[in-house]
């Protein structure tokens, strides 16, 4: 005779196990339908099973981890220029990519954002394109001729209509913004259209050379960083890809969709969205940057490494100022780098080695406290 | 300002403020003490949101890959 769902429930329910395992186990039960005693044995085989996969005691899993990402790693591509998918948006990849990711650098080589847009912005192509020029960085030269007057001190703007009103702005805002931003004369002459004369404060040439080459770096429209935007069709909705990232700033913008807004920029996760944001975007980064070169990792040994990056509230990086640099042990800071001063810096300190680690216990000839070796007999 | 809450976007996990006697029992389950739990600063952006003071236990709950659902706990500092 079959169970109702009731009682398996109550069966399932009590047992420490993960929850996506009851969850298989529900299910698989349900299609299949058993008696009250085979569901008893199917348990009592899962816990079983659960606890043969488990990990033991004294095992050592960061050396585990370390061989297992470490072994793939040198299957990868040394430098790949790759672009992401069809929005040729170019981003780093591979080995590098990969050394990024553990070296917690504040700023990646090529940072990138997916932007989603909420529901009324993600259907209309044109809503899109208007957001995106709202997040794209206009400069200067995007929108204008610029020559320098020799002869009246003064640069030239000649400003394109049709750039102009794809970008929806006009020659009096561009004005007003130089005029703020610069600090000097602009005029918007009547005669000639889409026309503007910016004047330096005193006509020296050093200043207008100087005033010439400024002018590039003001940032008339859009968000500074975002150096182009690129919009996509994903499935029914568009979303935007940009090249540069600025997540504080993106945020801000009315259309932009919060809760699924992505940058490959992990020390700016972590500034926004906190620590375990940081922790979560460590794994998706390294797993995709792994899985594109075609090499599968177990999730287990990512986990690992980026919850022990994460674990002390801030992204540390694997290495010298992060997790191999703080370790409490003399021996072990000195087996990993610039060995001499680690010790010379120890001795002059007085430190103390209680020889816990495994390192410090091979340097002495010690046998290690791993497996077997951790475990002591106490006679009663 | 746009007002949102971080707690919505879809790679933050829940994070709750966890009551002194919740907080025993888990100690008692792993047999540490809360200095030995991972830590999570004060300014972190989620942590300001739900407004978790120093010395208190928030608990975590992770959609993990492996586990489906999984706790993890952060002790706040400094």
């Amino acid at each position: 005779m079959t169970i109702s769902e009731v009682t398996i429930d109550t069966m399932i329910s009590g047992l420490n196990l993960p929850n996506n395992i009851m969850k298989t186990l529900k299910d698989d039960v349900m299609k299949a339908g058993v008696t009250k005693k085979e569901l008893e044995e199917i348990i009592e085989r899962v816990k079983e099973s659960y606890k043969y996969a488990c990990v033991e005691p004294c095992e050592a899993v960061g050396v585990v981890s370390a061989q297992s990402i470490g072994e793939p790693g040198t299957q990868m591509t040394m430098r790949t220029f790759h672009y992401a998918g069809v929005a040729e948006i170019n981003v780093t990849l591979g080995l590098p990519r990969l050394i990024e990711i553990v070296d917690a650098r504040k700023q990646p080589s090529t940072p990138m954002m997916t932007i989603a847009l909420e529901k009324e912005y993600a259907n209309d192509r044109d809503k899109a394109r208007k957001l995106a020029w709202e997040i794209e960085a206009t400069h200067i030269e995007h929108l204008a001729d610029i020559t320098t007057d020799l002869a009246n001190m003064h640069l030239i703007i000649d400003l394109h209509e049709k750039t102009l009103n794809q970008r929806s702005l006009n020659s009096d805002d561009i004005a007003d913004k130089l005029r703020d931003e610069l600090d000097v004369m602009v005029n918007v002459p009547g005669g000639v259209a889409n026309q503007i004369i910016v004047t330096p404060n005193s006509p020296s040439y050093r200043e207008l050379l100087q005033l010439a080459k400024n002018i590039h770096s003001i940032t008339l429209k859009g968000i500074e960083g975002i150096k182009r935007v690129v919009i996509r069709k994903d499935g029914e909705e568009y979303t935007l890809y940009t090249e540069g990232s600025q997540l504080k700033e993106v945020l801000q913008i009315e259309g932009v969709d919060v809760t699924r807004t992505y940058t490959n920029n992990i020390g700016e996760i972590y500034d926004v969205f906190g620590i375990e944001a940081a922790r979560n975007a460590i794994i998706t980064e390294a797993t995709n940057t792994l899985s594109e070169q075609g090499l599968t990792v177990d999730i287990r040994h990512i986990m690992l490494v980026s919850d022990i990056m994460c674990c002390d509230g801030e992204v540390k990086q694997i290495g010298r100022h992060g997790i191999s640099g703080e370790k409490a042990s003399v021996f072990a800071r000195a087996a990993f780098e610039v060995t001499v001063s680690h010790l010379l810096d120890a001795g002059m300190r007085g430190d103390r080695d209680e020889l816990n680690g495994v390192t410090e216990n091979i340097i002495v000839g010690q046998p290690i406290k791993l497996g077997t070796g951790d475990v002591h007999l106490i006679a009663k | 300002m746009r007002n949102f809450s971080l707690l919505d976007h879809q790679s933050i996990p829940k994070h709750e403020i966890m009551s002194e006697e919740e907080l025993k029992s888990v100690l008692k389950q792993y047999a540490i003490d809360k200095e030995q739990l991972p830590k999570i600063k004060v300014v972190d952006p989620v942590i300001q949101e739900i407004g978790a003071q120093v010395g208190e236990v928030v608990r975590i709950t992770r959609n993990s890959q492996t586990a489906g659902e999984a706790f993890y706990y952060r002790l706040v500092i400094a």
